[in-house]
């Protein structure tokens, strides 16, 4: 089913507001509208490409919508929108309402709902092959333009990096902040090198860090029960400590997660004997207390 | 932070500096002496992009009368310095251009991360600026004679990639190598990429799988990790009649040898991933052996 919204014209409608819309101007222009029901916003950051923030940022989703939350996601990678998928919405039109885009709800009770580029595409095999300001321009749109309505979580999904969509999503989200951030590594010092320059992103751009989560933290042979730190280990807590941030846990490599995320099942519900089940838990549960609270 | 990069003018003014043929001409002048270019390429991120890039290299320069280059254009994230084992080098300049780092006689490789001061920098820059730091890569390093110019992207398929075709339009580039991991999230992003290949005319050299299969250090069962619930970059390559160029499993030891920027190639020379990588890399050296630079093969721009 073809998307209402063909990609070419959502990227070449203007920014929000004046062309000038950057910058310490956006809180002028931009309307509380569409983003005023929102309790909390959590942006999912890394650094580096392939450590799992898609699969976190799903995962914390249905883990606080299993607390009883309304979630929304916001999936702003733009050239590799894995999201959809996840949640079994590929392929999902954006429909338009009196207040903007609706968002695709991904659930019967309607307390999920998502926004990615994935939508827009006609051809999922379609590359989105665009440079900054096209990307900007789309993002700030995703923030305005969507009715995502009452939710208590907006998750941001992000892709690696500290560039243009990084920039244009804290500028477009400011104005409703304070902002959360999670940073997710792996435990290896090649990832560890390169989110330290996403913390450093992050102390930049004034957003809050809410903790560190260790993704793909050793594997547990099911055979013979014995763990192998295959990606190496111990780098997640060092990066916390050395940037003085929380360490919210370490997540295992479950294949079982990769296979049921891939085929777009409830992983939560489905596998609680899982051993990622407990740490995804317990970091929604610091999230659920650390997460700030809307200053009216 | 960076400035505000979003204005439409500013926009259309540095494209159309920033892709004067003069620079592009500049850059087909420079690269004369780079006999073979190879664009690392994947769209999913994490997949080994840099590692096996990083071993590419490694691999040909154990030839000691190879000449080989490591160019790492991932901005944001550059990887090569740590996995080179050249983290905290400098770059000097020279009368005839920015010298790069050299890890041995026959190895020489260019990253900004060498142009950090601190492993915490953060390179916040959008699309123009990131640009800008390719062409003097492309324009300004001085290679000298190298036979093989490996070039290590980012993810995606954005500034970043379209500079380095744009600006490597009027060189002559062997090809493309897309690495990719089993599962179906990641061959997503692989074929996007492919159709960014396409859709710009790069030469795809083949697929790379990563990460296919993990066998059990203590019982040596085999696990997939990340299973290929759609047939992985076999599947995908027959599909879209692409060469599968070869598989490497998952074995801890290469994050080991990359942590400690050394090369698995000599840590674990008889590992089946190492073999692995060998076959993949002889696979290359025959492509570009191949298909030798001609005048008429240019990539249009």
């Amino acid at each position: 089913m073809s998307a209402c919204f063909p990609l070419e014209s959502a990227g070449s409608q203007p920014p929000l507001g004046s062309s000038t819309t950057c910058g310490p101007r956006v809180s002028e222009l931009t309307e509380a509208g569409n983003l005023a029901g929102v309790q909390h916003i959590i942006l999912v950051l890394s650094g580096k490409g392939g450590v799992g923030k898609s699969t976190i940022s799903t995962e914390l989703a249905l883990a606080l919508r299993h607390a009883g939350k309304k979630v929304g996601i916001l999936d702003v990678d733009l050239c590799g929108p894995s999201i959809p998928r996840m949640l079994r919405a590929q392929g999902r039109a954006v429909h338009q309402c009196d207040g903007g885009w609706v968002p695709v709800y991904v659930d019967q009770e309607q307390s999920i709902c998502l926004m990615s580029v994935g939508f827009l595409l006609e051809n999922p095999d379609e590359a989105v092959v665009w440079r900054g300001p096209k990307k900007n321009a789309l993002i700030k749109q995703f923030v305005s333009d969507v009715a995502w309505g009452q939710l208590d979580y907006l998750v941001v999904d992000t892709p690696p990096g500290t560039s243009d969509e990084h920039m244009a999503t804290v500028d477009a989200l400011r104005p409703y902040g304070p902002l959360g951030a999670l940073v997710v590594t792996t435990p290896q010092a090649v990832s560890v090198g390169d989110v330290r320059r996403e913390l450093t992103f992050c102390r930049k751009t004034g957003l809050r860090v809410l903790g560190v989560v260790e993704n793909m933290s050793g594997f547990v042979c099911p055979h013979c029960a014995e763990c192998t730190s295959i990606f190496s280990r111990g780098g997640g807590e060092e990066l916390a400590s050395h940037a003085g941030v929380p360490f919210l846990g370490s997540v295992p490599l479950d294949p079982e997660l990769t296979k049921s995320l891939e085929e777009g099942r409830d992983f939560i519900r489905e596998f609680p004997e899982s051993p990622a089940f407990p740490a995804l838990l317990s970091i929604a549960q610091k999230v659920l207390i650390e997460a700030p609270a809307r200053v009216p | 932070m960076g400035g505000a990069g979003g204005l439409s003018d500013s926009d259309r003014q540095w494209s159309e500096e920033a892709f004067s043929r003069r620079t592009i001409e500049e850059i087909k002048e420079k690269l004369k002496t780079v006999k073979h270019k190879i664009l690392v390429l994947s769209g999913k991120g994490g997949v080994g992009k840099s590692t096996f890039s990083a071993h590419l290299a490694h691999g040909l320069a154990e030839d000691e009368n190879t000449q080989v280059a490591l160019l790492d254009i991932d901005i944001c994230g550059p990887s090569i310095p740590k996995m080179m084992g050249l983290e905290g080098e400098q770059v000097h300049q020279s009368g005839s251009g920015w010298s790069p780092v050299f890890l041995e006689d026959n190895l020489g490789v260019m990253s900004v991360g060498f142009l950090l001061s601190s492993p915490d920098d953060a390179v916040i820059w959008r699309g123009p600026k990131k640009n800008g730091m390719i062409k003097q890569f492309l324009r300004d390093v001085d290679w000298g004679e190298v036979d093989y110019l490996i070039v290590d992207t980012p993810p995606g398929t954005s500034d970043e990639h379209l500079s380095a075709v744009q600006y490597l339009s009027a060189a002559h580039v062997d090809g493309a190598v897309i690495i990719t991991t089993p599962q179906e999230v990641s061959l997503q992003d692989v074929r996007k990429e492919i159709s960014f290949c396409h859709k710009v005319k790069l030469p795809i050299i083949g697929v790379v799988e990563n990460m296919s299969v993990f066998v059990c250090p203590k019982c040596k069962k085999e696990s997939q990790i990340f299973p290929p619930t759609t047939g992985g970059a076999e599947v995908l390559c027959q599909d879209l009649k692409i060469p599968l160029l070869g598989k490497v499993p998952l074995d801890p030891h290469i994050g080991k040898s990359c942590d400690k920027g050394q090369s698995f190639l000599i840590d674990a020379p008889d590992s089946p991933a190492a073999l692995a990588y060998r076959g993949i890399i002889q696979k290359i050296q025959e492509f570009c052996g191949l298909h030798q630079p001609k005048e008429e093969h240019l990539i249009s721009s």
